[in-house]
C-alpha cells in the first residue's frame, strides 16, 4: 500500500484481522517519509509484515518512475531503521526450496540443512558426505518476498499504463473500477512482468488495449479458485484474499483511486490449496 | 498557386490534426457579417466554396492544422490519400472514443462527418478570442444555408455537421482570399495550438484532444449547468479512455447491496430507541451480560490485531442485538473466521438455565438415526443368502451434554453485523475426530456440504462448530491464578477419571506483572478442557456394553478386551506444557510496545492456530484476558499428543 495513504489503506485492509499497532503505525508514517527522501524513490510501498517466532519483519518497497522495474526491498524490525535487502536471484530460490517452517525473526539466524552428497564410490556409500548447508534468514526473506510478489501482487486494471517507449507509469486519470468490473477477477492484474501474454491467441489479443492490458490477469491463475473475492460493507469495498499465500489482502474501493495490497502472514505458501478447495 | 503553396505549409503542419475545424467555424461565422469577431487576418482567406471541393479541403484540414489547411482545397486529387495516414497517426495515440468513431466514419469515405464533432469542441480551444457564444449564433445561420448544399454528407440530426458543412463552404472561399504572409498573430495562434497539442509526457494525451472530447461530450449530452460540473465532465472523459467500448448496458442495481447493509446497520444503531427505554436501560445496566468489547479491542489493537474500530463497534451492537433477542446469560465475541465468499462472526454464548429445547430435538434425531441403522441390519438378516457380516460398526460415541465439555457454550454466527444470528448445532465427537483429519476452507454458507476424505459427517455448520470447539480447547488461555477450581469439587479420587471440568473466576486474583507473563509461558494456563482423541472432553467408555459379551468376543478376538482410557492434560495446565510443533514452541509471547514498557500489554500468539491471540495487562485492578480468533480460511497445523502414544502426531487440520 502506498505510504501516502497509509492510514486509510490500513483501515480498509483491516477486515482480515491483522493490522498494525498504533505504535508501529506512527513509526511507519515517519520513517517511510525519511526512506523516500534518502533513497530518492518515486513511491514507497508498505509491503507488509512477516511474522516470526521471536520478532516480526516489516517490509517496505521502493519504486522508481517505471513501475515494473525491479523494486528495492527494505526490511525493519522496529519500523524505524530500515535495511536494504539484496535483489533476489535464482540461486536463492533454489536454496530456499529446502527450508520450511516459520521465520525466526532474527535476520542472522541460519537454517541448517544437511544435504547428502554421494560421492561416486565402488558400490558402497562410503563416501557419503553430509554437507551442512547454511542458509541465512535474510536470504530466505528476500526470496520469499520475491515469490510472493511474483505470485500474488495485484493491481487493478487501468491503474498503470504503458507508454509506447516502454516504461510503465501510474495512471493519474484512473478513477477506480466500476462495481460490475470490480467483482470480476479479470479486472485485476499481477503486478509483475507478464508471463502469459505471448501465449494468448490473436483473437484474445485483438480485444486487448495495448496501453492497459499489458499484464497477466488474475483469472487464469492455477489452481482456479485460489482467490477469494469479497465485497465488504455492502458494495463499497472489494477485498481479494489470496489462498495460495494466506495473508495477502488486496483492497479497492470501487469508483475511487484507493487500492493497495498488504501481506501479513507467516511467509509460508499454502501447499495444501488444491485439497482445501 | 496559392493553394499549392499552402499545400506545402500543410505538409509542414501535419501533426496538427483536426484543429482546422475551429478555424473553419470561426471563419465560417466571420467572413460574412461578423467582422469584429474575426479571429485574425487568416479568416479573410477563407471563403465558402460550395461543391465538391469542400470535401477535399475538409479532408485535408483534418490532417493539417491551422488555417492553412483550407487553402489546400485545390489539391483535391491528393486529398483522399492524406486523411488516411493522418487518421492512422491519430489513432496510434491514446484511444479516443469520439475521435475514433468520427474517424472511423471518415475512413469510410465520408470525410465530412468527422469534423463536425471536433469542430464543436475545438471551437473553444481556439486561442483566438472568439467566444463560444459568439460563434454559436453565427454558425446557426450557415447551418441552414449549407443544408441544401450538402445533404448527403451530413449526419442526421447533428448540429455540428451543419456547422461544419457551412464552415467548409466558407473555408473554400477563405484560402483564395488570403494571400498575406503569416502575420505575428497567426504565428502566435499557431504556437499556442502547438502547445495545446503537445503530448503529456506521463499520459500520452494532449490538452487539445481532451478539450475537444469534452466539448463533444457536452454538446452531445447538453447537461444543465454544464459550467458547474465541468471538472466532473473532464474526469469522466478521462475515465472513458480506459473502459472497453463493448458494454453499453449499465447495471441499475449495483449499489443496492450497499444500501441494504447500510439499512440493516442503521437498524442496529436505532435499536435502543424502543418504548420504555428508561426501564430497559436500568435493566441492562444491572444485568450486564455484554462484555466491554471496546476495551478489549483497544488492548488487541496494541498488539496489532483487530478489525478496525468502526467494524468492531458494529459487532458490539450486533452482539447487543443478540442478547436482546435470545435469552443469553453471558456472551462474548469469540472472533471472526474468514470464508471464501462471506465471513463468519462468531459469538460464544452462555444460555440461561432452562433453554433446552434445542438439545431435546437433537436427541430425538440421534435416536432416530440409531433406529435406522438397526433397521438396515435387520434387512440384511432377512435376505439370508448373503453372508452375514461380522463387522459391527463401532458404537457411536455420544456427544457430550450441553453445558459440559465441548458443548459448554453455545455458538452463534452471523455473516455481517446487522444480519440475524444463527445458532450452531452442538458438536459430536465423531465430527471432532474427522475435523482433525481434514483441512478445508469455509465458503461462508452454513449449509454447504463438506466433501472430503475421510467423509465429514455434517455440513459446513457442523464443521465450523467442530473447528470452533478445537480452537477454543487449544487456545483459550488466561494468566495463572485468574481462574481457580471451585471449592465444591473437592473429591480428588474422581479427578483421574473425569477431570475437573469447570473453573471459576478467582476474586482474589492480583494480576501478574506483564514482564513475567512475557518471559515465562508457565504463567498462562488453559481454562478450557482439552479434547481427547475420542472427541470428547470426558472419557466415554464404550466397554460396559462389551463386558457382558466379553466371553463371546474373546473367541472371535476381534475387539480388544480393554480400551485404554484416554487421559488428557487436566484443566488449568500451564501452556508451557503444550507440545512444540516443528521445533518451535506452541506459543509466542510479545510485549506490545518496547518503547513504553510500563504500559505495555503482554500478547500471546499461538503458533499452532495462527490467528489466535490472548493478551493480558498486569494491572492490579483488572486482569483482562481475551482470546481472539481472527482466522485465515482454514490454515491450521495442530498437534495433539495423547498420553497413549507420546509421539507428536503432526497433521494438518483445517
Amino acid at each position: 500500500m502506498d505510504s501516502e495513504s497509509l492510514l486509510l489503506s490500513l483501515e480498509l485492509a483491516a477486515g482480515s484481522g491483522q493490522g498494525l499497532s498504533p505504535e508501529r503505525r506512527a513509526a511507519l508514517l515517519t520513517s517511510l517519509q525519511l526512506v523516500k527522501r534518502d533513497y530518492r524513490y518515486d513511491r514507497v510501498l508498505f509491503w507488509g509484515r512477516i511474522l516470526g517466532i521471536v520478532a516480526d519483519y516489516y517490509i517496505a518497497q521502493g519504486l522508481s518512475e517505471d513501475q515494473l522495474a525491479p523494486r528495492k526491498t527494505l526490511y525493519s524490525l522496529n519500523c524505524m531503521e530500515w535495511s536494504l535487502l539484496p535483489p533476489a536471484t535464482e540461486e536463492m530460490a533454489a536454496q530456499m526450496a529446502v527450508v520450511k517452517g516459520r521465520f525466526m525473526g532474527d535476520p542472522s539466524h541460519e537454517y541448517e540443512h544437511t544435504e547428502f552428497q554421494k560421492m561416486p564410490a565402488e558400490g558402497e556409500k562410503t563416501f557419503e558426505d553430509d554437507v551442512v548447508v547454511q542458509v541465512k534468514e535474510e536470504t530466505r526473506l528476500v526470496s520469499v518476498i520475491d515469490q510472493i510478489d511474483k505470485a500474488v501482487a495485484v493491481i487493478p486494471r487501468g491503474a498503470l499504463f504503458k507508454t509506447p517507449f516502454g516504461p510503465v507509469h501510474v495512471n493519474r486519470t484512473f478513477e477506480g473500477l466500476s462495481l460490475s468490473e470490480a467483482r470480476k477477477l479479470s479486472s485485476y492484474f499481477h503486478f509483475r512482468d507478464p508471463v502469459g501474454l505471448k501465449n494468448k491467441t490473436l483473437l484474445e489479443k485483438a480485444d486487448l488495449d495495448p496501453s492497459l492490458d499489458f499484464l497477466d490477469s488474475l483469472e487464469h491463475d492455477i489452481p482456479k479458485g485460489s482467490w477469494s473475492v469479497q465485497m465488504e460493507r455492502g458494495n463499497s469495498l472489494v477485498v481479494l484474499r489470496s489462498l495460495l499465500w494466506p495473508g495477502l489482502t488486496f483492497f479497492h474501493t470501487p469508483r475511487t483511486r484507493n487500492h493497495g495490497y498488504i501481506y501479513v502472514g507467516t511467509g509460508e505458501k499454502n501447499m495444501d490449496l488444491p485439497f482445501m478447495l | 498557386m496559392e493553394y499549392s503553396s499552402t499545400l506545402e505549409q500543410e505538409k509542414e503542419n501535419q501533426q496538427l490534426g483536426e484543429a482546422v475545424q475551429p478555424w473553419q467555424e470561426e471563419t465560417a461565422a466571420s467572413p460574412q457579417d461578423l467582422g469584429p469577431e474575426s479571429s485574425g487576418p487568416w479568416e479573410a482567406e477563407w471563403t465558402p466554396d460550395p461543391g465538391p471541393l469542400p470535401r477535399s479541403s475538409l479532408a485535408q484540414t483534418l490532417e493539417s492544422g491551422g488555417r492553412v489547411a483550407e487553402q489546400a482545397a485545390s489539391s483535391s486529387p491528393t486529398s483522399p490519400q492524406r486523411p488516411l495516414p493522418a487518421l492512422a497517426r491519430q489513432d496510434i495515440g491514446a484511444p479516443r472514443q469520439l475521435n475514433g468513431v468520427t474517424r472511423g466514419t471518415l475512413d469510410a469515405g465520408t470525410p465530412l462527418s468527422d469534423p463536425p464533432g471536433e469542430s464543436a469542441d475545438a471551437r473553444v480551444s481556439a486561442p483566438p478570442s472568439q467566444s463560444r457564444q459568439d460563434t454559436t449564433p453565427p454558425t446557426q445561420q450557415p447551418n441552414s444555408s449549407s443544408n441544401p448544399s450538402n445533404p448527403k454528407e451530413l449526419r442526421p440530426g447533428s448540429v455540428q455537421e451543419e456547422d461544419w458543412s457551412s464552415r467548409q463552404n466558407r473555408a473554400q472561399s477563405g484560402p483564395r482570399a488570403s494571400e498575406a504572409a503569416p502575420s505575428t498573430l497567426e504565428i502566435a495562434v499557431q504556437n499556442a495550438k502547438v502547445y495545446l497539442l503537445r503530448d503529456s509526457s506521463k499520459t500520452g494525451l494532449n490538452l487539445y484532444d481532451h478539450l475537444s472530447n469534452m466539448l463533444t461530450k457536452i454538446l452531445d449530452e447538453r447537461p444543465e449547468n454544464a459550467v458547474d460540473i465541468l471538472e466532473n465532465i473532464s474526469q469522466d472523459v478521462k475515465m472513458a479512455h480506459f473502459s472497453k467500448k463493448l458494454d453499453t448496458l449499465q447495471n441499475e442495481n449495483e449499489m443496492l447491496p450497499t444500501y441494504e447493509i447500510a439499512e440493516r446497520q442503521k437498524a442496529l444503531f436505532l435499536q435502543g430507541h424502543l418504548e420504555g427505554a428508561d426501564q430497559e436501560m436500568e435493566d441492562e445496566i444491572a444485568e450486564n451480560s455484554l462484555p466491554n468489547i471496546m476495551e478489549s479491542t483497544f488492548y488487541f489493537e496494541q498488539a496489532g490485531v483487530g478489525l478496525g474500530t468502526d467494524e468492531t463497534y458494529r459487532i458490539f451492537l450486533a452482539l447487543k442485538q443478540l442478547t436482546d433477542t435470545h435469552p443469553v446469560q453471558r456472551c462474548r465475541f469469540w472472533g471472526k473466521i474468514l470464508g471464501l465468499e462471506v465471513n463468519y462472526l462468531v459469538a460464544e454464548v452462555d444460555l440461561r438455565e432452562g433453554e433446552d429445547e434445542e438439545e431435546v430435538e437433537e436427541e430425538d434425531v440421534a435416536e432416530a438415526e440409531e433406529r435406522d441403522t438397526g433397521d438396515s441390519e435387520a434387512d440384511k438378516d432377512e435376505e439370508g443368502e448373503l453372508p452375514k457380516p461380522f463387522y459391527k460398526p463401532p458404537q457411536a460415541i455420544p456427544k457430550e451434554e450441553s453445558r459440559t465439555g465441548a458443548n459448554k457454550y453455545v455458538y452463534f454466527v452471523c455473516n455481517e453485523p446487522g444480519r440475524p444470528w444463527v445458532k450452531l448445532p452442538s458438536v459430536t465427537p465423531a465430527q471432532i475426530v474427522t475435523a482433525r483429519k481434514i483441512k478445508k476452507f469455509f465458503t461462508g454458507q452454513l449449509d454447504a456440504p463438506i466433501i472430503s476424505y475421510p467423509p465429514f459427517p455434517g455440513n459446513e455448520s457442523n464443521y465450523l462448530r467442530a473447528q470452533i470447539a478445537r480452537i477454543s480447547a487449544g487456545t483459550h488461555v488466561s494468566p495463572l491464578g485468574f481462574y481457580q477450581f471451585g471449592e465444591e469439587e473437592g473429591e480428588e479420587e474422581e479427578e483421574v477419571d473425569s477431570g475437573r471440568d469447570s473453573c471459576e473466576e478467582n476474586p482474589d486474583f492480583e494480576g501478574i506483572q506483564v514482564l513475567d507473563l512475557v518471559e515465562s509461558l508457565s504463567n498462562w494456563v488453559h481454562h478450557v478442557q482439552h479434547i481427547l482423541p475420542q472427541g470428547r472432553c470426558t472419557w466415554f467408555n464404550p466397554i460396559p456394553r462389551n463386558e457382558e459379551e466379553e466371553e463371546d468376543e474373546e473367541e472371535k478376538g476381534e475387539e480388544p478386551d480393554y480400551i485404554e482410557q484416554e487421559v488428557g492434560p487436566p484443566l488449568l495446565t500451564p501452556i508451557s506444557e503444550d507440545l512444540e510443533i516443528q521445533n518451535i514452541p506452541a506459543w509466542t509471547t510479545r510485549l506490545s510496545s518496547s518503547l513504553i514498557p510500563q504500559y505495555a500489554t503482554a500478547v500471546l500468539q499461538s503458533n499452532v492456530w495462527p490467528g489466535a491471540y490472548a493478551f493480558s495487562t498486569g494491572n492490579l485492578s483488572s486482569a483482562v484476558q481475551w482470546s481472539w480468533r481472527a482466522k485465515l480460511p482454514g490454515i491450521r497445523v495442530a498437534t495433539r499428543a495423547t498420553s497413549q502414544n507420546s509421539d507428536v502426531s503432526l497433521h494438518h487440520s483445517p
